[in-house]
């Protein structure tokens, strides 16, 4: 992906001062963000659904305990290819505040496709208090919002390891190859086997970081499928509109010189 | 002078309206037959393609403005519900945001084209300082627009850069306070950028009314600089430049495509895509790309007021750049040493937006203090020096000249008539 985009800066500004514009975000020495291939790479790259729906499952039974999604709605899972009992089912998993009733009193009932993707936390408090201090952040468009994106939680979900000779970790930190700083407030919560694919897929790390990432960079950017097929077409009119004004300049222009 | 307008076209109803008020003759007048040199190159097609700029950011902004919510708790929400609820709301976002650094890219190349050319020398210096004024309009509506979407750069992009003020003596934290409508960056700030960044937009289109009815007095400039000296040096604006702008704004939407379909959040800043949090400083504040030389400049000056006299004086000093130019000719084409020193200061601009991008510290900042020092050397003393020292080439008697060895036929349609049918 990281490649494409180089190509595409030369290409469109010519002027690579730009490219340095975004500075590393990590404190000290930064360590390259390894390319993971994804489907969605490239200009032509698409979402695999059955991929999609494994990351949602690890969102579900992993993620979700301490990160919220609150952009997504779940009739966003039609999307991913749930048909809407699969999604509706989906929902019904999770219990919603919902209220006043008719007595004045807010109560829990299960989620319906119309609701947000469930909170684990009332509040970002609550959220702090129980993770040592630290704010999981919304994952919603957690992809758009670190320099190399989907590749990024990858490597970060894959990067966990022992510290390194004397390297001081703080109280309750974990040691992560590609945090900033290297100490990371959550912990490695990925251990293979962790969750059972209903369709064969092997439950390895690998597999599970690779679909939970590709689910969060669905979640960031539900529209990229769209929007490429969009843009082909929209930049093959214009390149044959092009051709054709260019044609009827010179024509117009050929008394002239 | 009361009274009916001749009118000379022969569809009845635009005749009615046009004896009325003549609308028609004037867009026949200036776009129509406007005699235009007939040697522009592809540059001349920047200020069109502005127009064009200004009107996309119009149309998209008005249709975001819709759906966003101007309010700490909901801004940023509401530009993700944008995307991702609203009809194609990701493409108006793309487009208005993407359109933003298209807008600045035609800019640039449109000034450039200016300075190269010497657009900026007598007759045309008030056309020229109204452009200015554009420029400053585009980047307090392009600022102000950053904060909308309130994400983390949004947040301390405006915190950075009202503080600005602060350095000035007495009345600076006043102006600060001010500006802010509190005691920090916070939602009566939101608020009133949100207005202002509304309301700018169409200042700017005054503005440009202005630009292009100056336009009209002078004339256009052209590649060499020289003034038309009758009907064989110029063509009527349409169809010869309808039809070269057309091909212009073709190639642009393809350039402006490629960024808002395959890379719509490659000029952008991964961090504003993290909700605003006073509580928490990003490890480094940048500014969006295009302000990054004028950002450079400003972190040159070791003290504070002086580095935002510096940077306001960077783009004042084009106000009086008519005036510094000492030299008769105007296109660089016939200035031997000039160009050179113009070319520098063209990759020296560059030069300053890539170190305004670095951190603060080390080889950096002395880079761009020598880019600093060159940018004004170009203007206050480069510029008036070598209108004295150096010598010009030979200037063509005509524009026509060069081309068609001795003038050369009138073009069809060069002398004014009227359209057939409107
Ligand atoms: C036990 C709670 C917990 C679980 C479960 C958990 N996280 Fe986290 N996560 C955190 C905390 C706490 C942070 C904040 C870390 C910090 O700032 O040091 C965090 C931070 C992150 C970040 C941001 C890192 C950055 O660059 O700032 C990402 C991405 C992330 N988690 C992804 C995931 C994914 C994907 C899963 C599921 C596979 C997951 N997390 C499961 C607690 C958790
Ligand atoms: C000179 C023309 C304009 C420029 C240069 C400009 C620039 C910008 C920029 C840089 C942003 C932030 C983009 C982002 O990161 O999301 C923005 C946002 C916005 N602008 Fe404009 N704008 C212009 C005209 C307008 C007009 C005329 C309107 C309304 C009528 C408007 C309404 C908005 C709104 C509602 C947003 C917030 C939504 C968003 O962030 O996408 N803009 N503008």
């Amino acid at each position: 992906m990281l490649r494409f985009r180089n190509l595409l800066g030369a290409l469109v500004l010519g002027a690579g001062a730009l490219l340095s514009a975004a500075p590393a975000r990590a404190a000290g020495e930064a360590v390259a963000i390894p390319d993971t291939r994804f489907s969605f790479d490239g200009i032509f790259g698409t979402f695999d659904r059955a991929s999609l729906q494994r990351g949602f499952q690890v969102y579900k039974e992993v993620c979700s305990a301490c990160h919220s999604m609150h952009l997504l709605s779940y009739r966003n899972l039609l999307e991913i290819g749930f048909t809407g009992d699969q999604a509706r089912a989906l929902a019904a998993q999770f219990q919603v505040m919902d209220g006043p009733n008719d007595q004045g009193e807010m109560f829990e009932r299960p989620a319906r496709l119309s609701d947000r993707f469930r909170r684990p936390f009332p509040n970002d408090q609550a959220a702090r208090a129980a993770n040592n201090g630290a704010l999981p952040p919304d994952l919603s468009v957690i992809v758009k919002a670190r320099p190399g994106g989907a590749d990024y939680i990858h490597a970060l979900l894959t990067g966990y390891s022992d510290p390194p000779e004397g390297f001081q970790l703080g109280q309750g930190m974990n040691y992560n190859k590609y945090f900033p700083g290297h100490q990371i407030a959550m912990p490695n919560v990925l251990n293979p086997g962790q969750v059972q694919f209903a369709d064969g897929t092997e439950g390895s790390v690998e597999n599970m970081a690779h679909d939970v990432s590709s689910f969060l960079a669905w979640a960031a950017e539900p529209e990229l499928e769209q929007r490429r097929r969009m843009g082909v077409r929209i930049i093959l009119f214009l390149v044959v509109i092009g051709g054709l004004t260019y044609a009827v300049k010179r024509k117009v222009w050929a008394d002239v010189h | 002078m009361a009274g009916l307008h001749q009118s000379d076209f022969k569809n009845p109803v635009v005749r009615w309206i046009d004896t009325r008020l003549p609308v028609f003759t004037l867009l026949q007048k200036e776009y129509g037959t406007f005699p235009t040199p007939r040697n522009f190159n592809y540059l001349w097609n920047f200020g069109a393609l502005a127009i064009v700029n200004l009107l996309i950011m119009i149309a998209t902004g008005v249709f975001l403005s819709m759906n966003y919510t101007a309010h700490t708790a909901y801004a940023f929400d509401s530009v993700e519900r944008i995307m991702r609820d609203v009809n194609y709301g990701w493409l108006l976002r793309y487009v208005h945001s993407n359109g933003a650094s298209m807008f600045f890219i035609v800019v640039y190349i449109h000034i450039w084209r200016g300075l190269w050319y010497g657009s900026y020398k007598a007759p045309r210096e008030i056309l020229w300082m109204l452009g200015v004024v554009i420029f400053l309009l585009m980047m307090a509506t392009a600022f102000m627009g950053y904060v909308l979407p309130w994400g983390q750069m949004s947040f301390w992009g405006a915190t950075v850069i009202t503080n600005l003020f602060s350095a000035f003596p007495l009345v600076g934290q006043h102006i600060v306070t001010w500006l802010w409508g509190g005691f920090s960056v916070d939602n009566p700030t939101l608020n009133r950028f949100f207005s202002l960044h509304y309301l700018l937009p169409f200042v700017i289109f005054g503005v440009v009314f202005l630009h292009i009815a100056a336009l009209h007095i002078t004339g256009s400039n052209n590649p060499l600089g020289i003034d038309p000296k009758g009907p064989q040096d110029t063509l009527p604006f349409h169809p010869y430049y309808t039809i070269k702008d057309s091909v212009g704004l073709i190639v642009y939407f393809i350039v402006f495509a490629v960024l808002v379909f395959f890379a719509p959040n490659y000029l952008g800043h991964p961090d504003n895509y993290i909700p605003a949090n006073p509580l928490q400083t990003p490890e480094h504040i940048v500014p969006e790309w295009y302000f990054l030389p004028f950002y450079a400049i400003l972190r040159a000056v070791p003290d504070k007021l002086g580095g935002v006299l510096l940077m306001f004086g960077s783009i004042a000093i084009l106000f009086i750049l008519p005036w510094l130019d000492t030299s008769g000719v105007r296109s660089m084409r016939f200035r031997p040493i000039a160009r050179w020193f113009l070319l520098l200061w063209g990759l020296n601009f560059l030069l300053l937006m890539w170190a305004g991008g670095k951190p603060a510290e080390g080889i950096y900042v002395t880079i761009a203090r020598l880019a600093t020092v060159y940018y004004f050397l170009y203007f206050l003393v480069i510029l008036p020096l070598l209108g004295r020292l150096e010598r010009p080439l030979k200037l063509p008697e005509s524009i026509a000249a060069p081309v068609l060895r001795g003038g050369g036929p009138v073009p069809a349609g060069a002398a004014a008539k009227p359209m057939e049918k409107a």
